[in-house]
């Protein structure tokens, strides 16, 4: 006598409790808290908010810690969580112009106004492995020196200045959301951002990586690299004016490219743009490169081909939630499809055979 | 948070609108994938978003919900459904096909004819029938306003050519009403037949990629074919063993490792209720009523 699975609920419920269980570790170690994880942990934070588009460290923290460190189930959990929030309205653009940066670099310029500041960068640390952190010694304190002043240049205003590098049209138009609209193709510029703000990491670094190697090159320089904070501000219709409502640490990234001229075009400098949450300078990067490539058709490049010069293939696949979503379902119950599949197989073969059976 | 601080069937009214939308304009044009803004959902991508949005904005409280997966009540992401909306919406839950008036499924249609005044919401991973014959969705889009489907009608002929029939077992293509060709999500191709004339209403909802189709009852639907090469709905040449069932999908049960197997009736209220009326099968045991 054969009797059919059952218990699905009492396993689900089950498992969950095993996943809590194992989410703690060890009793005997002390647990983290989720100030521990938003202060010692920034980076991940950052990611999460930056992939997660939303603005919290301490909800970004929770969910890191809920995640149990898989920074992607993190980002599931803020998305899923955002979605669920009521909108009270747009802010004005930030101005980056304004940042109090902790950072600020150029590659293109030995010095310029505002000068360099290296900031709390891996950059020039040598990658051995630090045991005094394992001893849990007293962290070093850094020296300081005077705050800088208020308003730091972009480095590309002074191309700008020149002519040498392209124009941006000031615009006043609201920028789509593709967080609220299905996302349509063609697809603008803005809305690539967008995308590409929120898209993931090691995606959209492969992605630039793939135009470096000569998949669409288009030889970049960082222009200019800054992290701070800046001011949001809203208007609030009941006031009719505009006041600040708080802060955010954006990392901007803009690369200056090389570039020929073309039909439409004659030669001079291009841009690519990058600007995410938190301190995140290798996806700010990636995503410039990224930007600039499928910038082609505007810029009456010609399309090599490459993936990353296709806006359909890198919209659609760089995000990380609805990626590893769709991957991880192949996980779930397909008795139904496979059976079709065995069938169908099974006739195919007895047919190859000349009718005989197939055992 | 507590549930309650969500909202019923746990979408806010706006969205719920938006989708609502969407279905209006997908039964307006059946066949038609109507994009939509679909939401993250607090379960993957993949996994029924597209479905459960569609659930959300579908259900009354005074409605009773069915989930399945493989025709199944009791698989584990049926199960996590489920209990989504026993949670936010608090509606009647069954597992009797009859006894639904919303039933969201992945990969079946109950074996039961539905009827009038139920709902049927399909959870759909790729909506798009074209789209591994052309990956774009910018081309895509325009063969089906072009109504330009020589592409699959080629596709369908080469599999002739090739295996002597069509090698598709499920996701078989449909074309609603003459018009649009349709991906009837992948239900095993032995389903397809009830889709056509079906008294309910069948929404489909493709959460990641956001689109949503429909089909109003009693709509047309034709498995496409050749005229020398009919349609045929398959499923494996056997009798259910629980409840001796010879008309229903069934599942292969491997029973043992020396290659022992059994088939049982993939849709498990199908074959509760017929072994509850007396039917056995051949490894089934008596019921007591």
């Amino acid at each position: 006598m054969y009797v059919a699975v059952k218990g699905g609920e009492r396993a689900i419920d089950n498992a969950h409790a095993w996943l809590g269980e194992a989410r703690r570790g060890d009793r005997d170690v002390p647990e983290l808290t989720v100030d521990q994880i938003r202060e010692q942990m920034a980076l991940a934070v950052n990611r999460v908010m930056a992939e997660g588009s939303l603005y919290d460290p301490d909800l970004a923290a929770l969910a890191i810690k809920q995640a149990r460190g898989d920074l992607i189930e993190a980002i599931f959990l803020v998305r899923a969580y955002r979605t669920t929030l009521p909108r009270f309205g747009g802010t004005a653009p930030v101005e980056t112009d304004r940042m109090a940066v902790i950072r600020r670099i150029s590659a293109t310029f030995k010095d310029a106004p505002g000068g360099q500041v290296l900031g709390p960068t891996f950059d020039y640390t040598h990658r051995m492995l630090d045991f005094t952190l394992a001893a849990e010694g007293e962290a070093p304190v850094a020296p300081r020196t005077d705050a800088m002043a208020a308003e730091v240049p972009h480095i590309t205003g002074f191309l700008n200045r020149e002519g040498l590098i392209e124009q941006e049209a000031p615009s006043d138009a609201v920028p789509p959301d593709l967080t609220r609209e299905p996302l349509e193709l063609p697809a603008e510029r803005a809305l690539r951002l967008q995308a590409l703000a929120r898209g993931d990491e090691g995606f959209i670094l492969g992605m630039a990586y793939s135009t470096q190697r000569g998949y669409a090159r288009n030889h970049a320089f960082v222009g200019e690299l800054r992290i701070g904070t800046v001011a949001v501000e809203m208007e609030v219709p009941e006031l009719g004016f505009v006041i600040e409502i708080g802060e955010v640490e954006l990392t901007e990234c803009e690369t200056v490219n090389q570039f020929r001229g073309s039909k439409t075009e004659p030669p001079q400098f291009t841009r690519g743009y990058g600007l995410v949450f938190g301190q995140t300078e290798r996806k700010a990067i990636s995503m410039a490169l990224v930007d600039r490539a499928l910038r082609w058709e505007e810029l009456g490049e010609d399309n090599s081909g490459a993936p990353a010069q296709d806006a359909e293939f890198v919209l659609y696949h760089s995000d990380n939630i609805q990626a590893t979503g769709f991957l991880e379902h192949i996980k779930l119950p397909h008795y139904v499809d496979f059976q079709a599949e065995l069938e169908l197989v099974r006739r195919l073969r007895r047919e190859a055979d000349g009718g005989g059976e197939v055992a | 948070m507590t549930d309650t601080a969500y909202n019923f069937a746990y979408l806010d009214e706006q969205t719920k609108r938006m989708i609502r939308r969407a279905i209006l304009k997908g039964l307006a044009i059946p066949g038609y994938q109507v994009p939509f803004a679909s939401r993250e959902m607090p379960m993957p991508y993949g996994w029924g978003t597209g479905g459960v949005q569609v659930s959300a904005a579908t259900l009354t409280p005074d409605d009773r919900l069915k989930v399945i997966d493989q025709g199944a009540d009791d698989t584990t992401n049926a199960v996590s459904i489920r209990k989504f909306f026993e949670r936010t919406a608090g509606v009647a839950t069954t597992e009797a096909t009859a006894e639904a008036t919303v039933i969201q499924t992945r990969h079946r249609i109950p074996e039961v004819p539905l009827t009038e005044g139920q709902i049927l919401v399909y959870q759909v991973p790729i909506p798009e029938p074209l789209r591994f014959l052309e990956p774009r969705e910018t081309e895509t889009r325009k063969m089906h306003a072009l109504e330009e489907y020589g592409l699959m009608h080629v596709k369908l002929y080469e599999d002739i050519a090739r295996h002597g029939q069509i090698a598709t077992a499920y996701a078989y293509p449909v074309k609603v009403e003459g018009r649009y060709v349709m991906d009837p999500s992948p239900i095993p191709k032995f389903d397809n037949p009830k889709m056509s004339d079906c008294g309910a209403i069948q929404l489909f909802g493709a959460g990641r990629e956001q689109r949503i189709y429909a089909l109003p009852p009693w709509t047309q639907v034709v498995s496409l074919d050749f005229e020398d090469f009919p349609f045929e709905a398959s499923k494996a040449d056997a009798a259910c063993d629980l409840c001796g069932a010879e008309n229903s999908y069934l599942d292969e049960v491997i029973t043992d490792d020396a290659g022992g197997r059994i088939f049982v009736c993939s849709d498990t209220d199908y074959c509760r209720s017929r072994r509850e009326a007396g039917f056995v099968g051949a490894q089934g045991e008596e019921q007591v009523a």
